[in-house]
């Protein structure tokens, strides 16, 4: 199978990059790691007519700690991501998520970037970067602009990135000693996108209790979103079994599963209540609960 | 058209090639190295896998354009001065393959798994091969050829990385 025809260039800066997108408006699109974008191409349910491929930019790639946060460049590959001891330690979900993602091909290739602006709905990395409470930085002919995870993720496949904008970087705020995070999902046994992928970053205060809570869920519905309930279950108290059981409860009430091949609604949300277990029980661990 | 340079197998070449032309279309059909294989072509089995700067990738989801510059490793080019990689040996005498066509992707993807980790257990064998589907075999056998491989590359210290 082929794509239909299209013209490609890789310039080697953002100018360059950003003039392309502006001279060929619908027509263009950005190429990061291809694994989304090419097997649509080639089955022909997507046909630009301009492709602008992102890797000769320098600075678009590396992982780096600067001021209470962590910059990740936006044409970093999960391989990067699952390898770097900086994510490991200071991200341990990101790290979770980016070694489950696919298989090692597709890790090798696949970016962050490319992951968040594409926004699958069973995709990895928007549900953690909920649960990180991400910055996306997004630069334009009109500026750079900076837009919290909540506010990214619009829809299904739906961003808040204009065709004419590039993600160029992910900021996540880094966590203080008594915060621990996970992710863990239930892995299609075809594909091994999500059928549900839970992330959850916990912060304890000194008495054990839960300060504040970040849970999101993806897979089970349109898009990633936040459970504002279950976080609230867990605030204030000591990050118990029970205290956990109830807040997947309610990360498992707040989902919206199709039936498909895969399962009915009720085996979905058991899916979901389970995950969101673990997920809870290892990010409690690693916050020295 | 675009002009693309590449190494392919230690060997410098220049073409023209469309945008559209996929990684594994260049192999197979330009320069004729057929052993890298098109499966499934919608990047889920694995057959077309060859190493990009030392990489496993899916030579069906990588355009050709995208490797310009790159450095490429195709099943033809691990044998060394007549010798074969010991991973096709290991292949060989452990059975690890009945019809063959999964093959060469199997040994790309082990070449790439023995570079990151040279003492796999069976268990992260067989996560590191998950890109890559087999018809025939069940995966026995390969993983049994992927772990002796893997022992005696130990014992004779070849590096995995082949250029
Ligand atoms: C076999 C297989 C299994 C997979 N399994 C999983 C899985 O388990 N979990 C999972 O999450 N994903 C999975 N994926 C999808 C994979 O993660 C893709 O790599 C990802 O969705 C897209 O990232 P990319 O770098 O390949 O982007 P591309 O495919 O190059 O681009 C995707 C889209 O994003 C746009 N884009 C890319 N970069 C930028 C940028 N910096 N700024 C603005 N727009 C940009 C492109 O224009 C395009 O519209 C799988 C893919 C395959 C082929
Ligand atoms: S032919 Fe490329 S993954 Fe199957
Ligand atoms: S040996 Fe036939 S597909 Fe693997």
């Amino acid at each position: 199978m082929y794509p239909a025809s299209f013209s490609y260039s890789s310039p080697t800066s953002l100018d360059d990059a950003l003039a392309l997108l502006a001279e060929h408006g619908e027509d263009a699109k950005l190429l990061a790691g291809g694994h989304s974008l090419l097997p649509l191409m080639k089955l022909r349910f997507a046909q630009p007519r301009y492709l602008v491929d992102l890797r000769r930019i320098a600075n678009l790639s590396g992982i780096e700690r600067s001021a209470g946060e962590l910059k990740i460049g936006a044409m970093s590959t999960y391989a990067a991501l699952a390898a770097s001891d900086l994510v490991r330690t200071l991200v341990p979900m990101l790290a979770d998520a980016a070694a489950q993602i696919g298989d090692p091909q597709v890790r090798n290739r696949g970016t962050i970037g490319g992951s968040l602006a594409h926004a699958d709905p069973a995709a990895d990395l928007p549900t953690v970067m909920l649960a990180a409470d991400a910055q996306m930085a997004v630069v334009g002919r009109r500026g750079t602009r900076v837009i919290p995870a909540q506010a990214f993720f619009v829809g299904m496949l739906t961003t808040s990135l204009a065709p004419d904008e590039v993600l160029t970087e992910i900021r996540i705020p880094l966590a203080d000693a008594r915060e621990g995070s996970a992710y863990d999902k239930c892995r299609h046994p075809a594909s091994r996108f999500a059928l549900v992928g839970v992330a959850a970053s916990i912060r304890l205060a000194a008495d054990g209790t839960v300060l504040h809570a970040r849970i999101a869920v993806g897979g089970m519905g349109p898009m990633a979103v936040r459970v504002a309930g279950a976080e609230a279950a867990l605030k204030g108290h000591a990050p118990t079994a029970e205290v956990r059981h109830a807040a997947a409860a309610l990360v498992a009430a707040a989902v919206d599963p199709q039936e498909d091949l895969q399962g009915t609604v009720a085996y979905k949300r058991n899916l979901a209540q389970v995950y969101a277990e673990r997920a809870l029980a290892s990010a409690v661990h690693r916050a020295g609960g | 058209m675009a002009q693309i340079t590449v190494t392919v197998n230690g060997t410098t070449e220049h073409h023209d090639v469309e945008p559209r032309t996929l990684l594994v279309h260049f192999l197979r059909e330009r320069l004729s190295l057929t052993g890298t294989h098109v499966g499934c072509d919608t990047s889920q089995c694995g057959a077309c896998t060859v190493l990009l700067d030392g990489a496993s990738v899916k030579s069906c989801t990588v355009l050709a354009v995208q490797a310009d510059g790159a450095s490429i490793t195709t099943i033809e080019g691990i044998a060394k001065d007549g010798q074969y990689h010991p991973l096709q040996t290991a292949f060989w005498e452990q059975h690890g393959l009945q019809c063959g066509f999964c093959t060469p992707g199997m040994i790309m993807s082990s070449i790439d798994l023995l570079r990151r980790n040279p003492s796999p257990s069976e268990a992260e064998i067989r996560a590191g091969l998950e890109g890559n589907i087999c018809r025939c075999t069940g995966y026995h056998n390969i993983v049994n050829a992927v772990a002796a491989a893997a022992e005696q590359m130990r014992a004779a210290a070849t590096p995995a990385h082949v250029n």
